[in-house]
């Protein structure tokens, strides 16, 4: 087995017995990366030199002893609209093409203090809106199970990394979807926290009531692992929770005996394919004969999610995108005539459509005159959302969708539609809406593409989801699949 | 709900973009689509209804009013791109 297919835990164990050394390790994902990232195009920027100063530093501190966490010397990918110190962090946008962040985010310094080694930055969908990460202006990245398809977005990077075995583990961010959807179509595991559970600092922000960051990786386990190191309050950033961070490994176990399901009727019916329906359909006969009990249940809120979200994101990335105005960083036009067409001639050669007409759409949604018809509206949807999942979760576990009504499509089959891009995060948007944890793992594949199956938890019930996508995990052999590379 | 181009004009200049003719046509129908598929909100009933701007119940986090330096403030200034000591440098504001 090559090391770079391991997982973090199998890793680790190579690692503590000295059969490798986390030098190697990170050379053998750097030398993947150089064989692979051409095709794939996973990596806007590979740290190459630092990486193994810090593999170096691993090294010393597993041979001495003093590696106190299980992901000292373990290499991964993180996102490019995370911060990075002195590494270029450009959201994969023209306007911080050439920014370098001066801070690290709370995440990234997290996962450097544990001894994890960041290989490199992961494209992404500019600014991280989109669905399938050909809205990068910088490079399309592919499916690693079929290039001629995308790898889902945002998180569209760090999702192929993962899959095309360029990292151990990855950082995603979520605010509609984008680390479970391109998990889905990558075969992979996606975990989106639930809002709070991670700091947001240091994460540029698009959506601030629905960003979270969250991990991709190859396994369930490998999953509970990292969210055990992001988690936590976070001075920094306000709209962190002071809980309790348990360790998510200890809540994993088989045992799914009474376990209550809900499946929401709008998830299984037309707009999905009826492939991923019968696919879903049969992991939850899996849960049944592992004694869980599943029932479909009536959300009619989530008719209107989509354009709730198309309301409210757009809204808040109007206000958080004022920032990029060419005064104290990032693109600058050249020669502007005066003050306000430097701002407008900076952003509009700065941003990319898909960024253009979000903005547009959510300053128009808060103008005089139509915030009442549009954004407040779409709040007050947002609390339907809340109240449908409340009512679901009074007498049920979790829930349980289709990651997304499709498996992975064609590059360019969406690019000239907007709307029908929007239509691939059916399944998870609702579910940032409502703030809820939720994760997407592996399930099957339809015409050799992989299906992803979602599940959902109360809030800060991180423990129930991880329990529950390990239990069918460890009964199928899905997570081992690897594409042919 | 459709969005006429002179919509996406006051939009445009509100947001600090420019669009070309052409972008102003494309946008224009693109975002009309858009909103058009949003207006079925209107199917819901939502008079009874409080918004949510949070679903985790969250209050104001204040901290004492004392000042932190910034370790790097010749990092971030560096990062300018017209700068003049400690000021970013813009075109002039007021006539």
């Amino acid at each position: 087995m090559t090391l770079t297919s391991l997982t973090i835990q199998e890793l680790r164990k190579k690692l503590d017995t000295k059969e490798v050394s986390a030098t190697e390790v990170t050379k053998a994902f750097l030398e993947r990366i150089k064989k692979l990232d051409p095709t794939i195009r996973s990596y806007v920027t590979i740290i190459e030199v630092e990486a193994l100063v810090q593999a170096k530093k691993a090294e010393e501190s597993i041979v001495k002893g003093t590696a106190t966490s299980v992901l000292a010397g373990i290499p991964w990918a993180v996102k490019d609209n995370l911060c990075t110190q002195g590494v270029r962090t450009t959201c994969s946008s023209k306007i911080l093409e050439n920014y370098t962040a001066t801070y690290n985010a709370t995440v990234v310094e997290k996962l450097a203090q544990a001894g994890a080694i960041p290989l490199g930055k992961a494209n992404l969908d500019e600014f991280a809106m989109g669905s399938s990460t050909e809205n990068s202006a910088l490079m399309t990245t592919r499916n690693p199970w079929d290039t001629t398809r995308v790898p889902g977005g945002s998180s569209g990077g760090s999702a192929a990394a993962v899959a095309a075995d360029m990292c151990a583990f990855a950082l995603g961010s979520d605010t509609g979807g984008s680390i479970r959807q391109p998990a889905s179509f990558c075969g992979i595991v996606g975990l989106k926290p639930t809002y709070g559970r991670v700091s947001r600092y240091g994460l540029v922000a698009f959506a601030s009531s629905l960003d979270q960051v969250g991990p991709l990786t190859k396994t369930v386990y490998d999953a509970a692992l990292v969210l055990n190191h992001i988690s936590g309050h976070d001075k920094r950033d306000s709209t962190s929770v002071d809980k309790p961070v348990p360790d998510y490994t200890k809540a994993l176990n088989k045992n799914v005996k009474g376990l209550r399901i809900a499946v929401p009727r709008e998830l299984m019916g037309e707009g999905i394919d009826p492939e991923i329906k019968k696919i879903v359909l049969e992991a939850l006969k899996v849960y049944e004969k592992e004694g869980a009990t599943f029932k479909e249940v009536d959300m009619p809120s989530f008719k209107y999610a989509l354009s709730a979200y198309y309301l409210i994101a757009p809204a808040e990335a109007s206000a958080n995108l004022g920032r990029y105005d060419g005064v104290r960083y990032g693109h600058r036009t050249k020669n502007p005539a005066d003050l306000i067409s430097m701002f407008s001639k900076t952003r509009s050669e700065g941003f990319g459509d898909e960024v253009k007409r979000r903005i547009m759409i959510g300053t128009y949604a808060l103008s005089a005159g139509y915030y009442d018809a549009y954004y407040l509206k779409a709040q007050k949807v947002r609390t339907l959302i809340k109240e449908d999942f409340d009512r679901v979760f009074k007498d049920h576990d979790v829930v349980i969708t289709p990651t997304s009504p499709t498996v992975a499509f064609k590059v360019g089959e969406k690019t000239d539609d907007p709307l029908s891009m929007y239509l691939s995060d059916i399944a998870t948007i609702p579910i940032n809406l409502a703030a809820l944890p939720g994760i997407s793992i592996p399930c099957g594949f339809s015409k050799g593409l992989p299906v992803g199956l979602q599940i959902i938890a109360r809030h800060f019930d991180e423990e129930k989801l991880l329990q529950t996508a390990y239990a069918y995990e460890q009964v199928t052999e899905w997570h081992k699949k690897r594409p042919a590379l | 709900m459709s969005i006429s181009e002179k919509d996406v004009e006051h939009v445009a200049r509100l947001a600090r973009l420019e669009v070309t003719a052409d972008e102003k046509k494309k946008f224009t129908k693109q975002l009309s689509n858009i909103l058009e598929y949003a207006a079925q909100l209107n199917e819901l009933d939502t008079s009874k209804t409080q918004p949510t701007a949070h679903a985790v119940p969250m209050s104001n986090v204040f901290r004492e009013d004392i000042v932190n330096a910034w370790p790097d403030k010749e990092g971030l200034l560096k990062q300018a791109p017209d700068r003049n000591g400690d000021f970013f440098v813009v075109p002039k504001i007021l006539e």
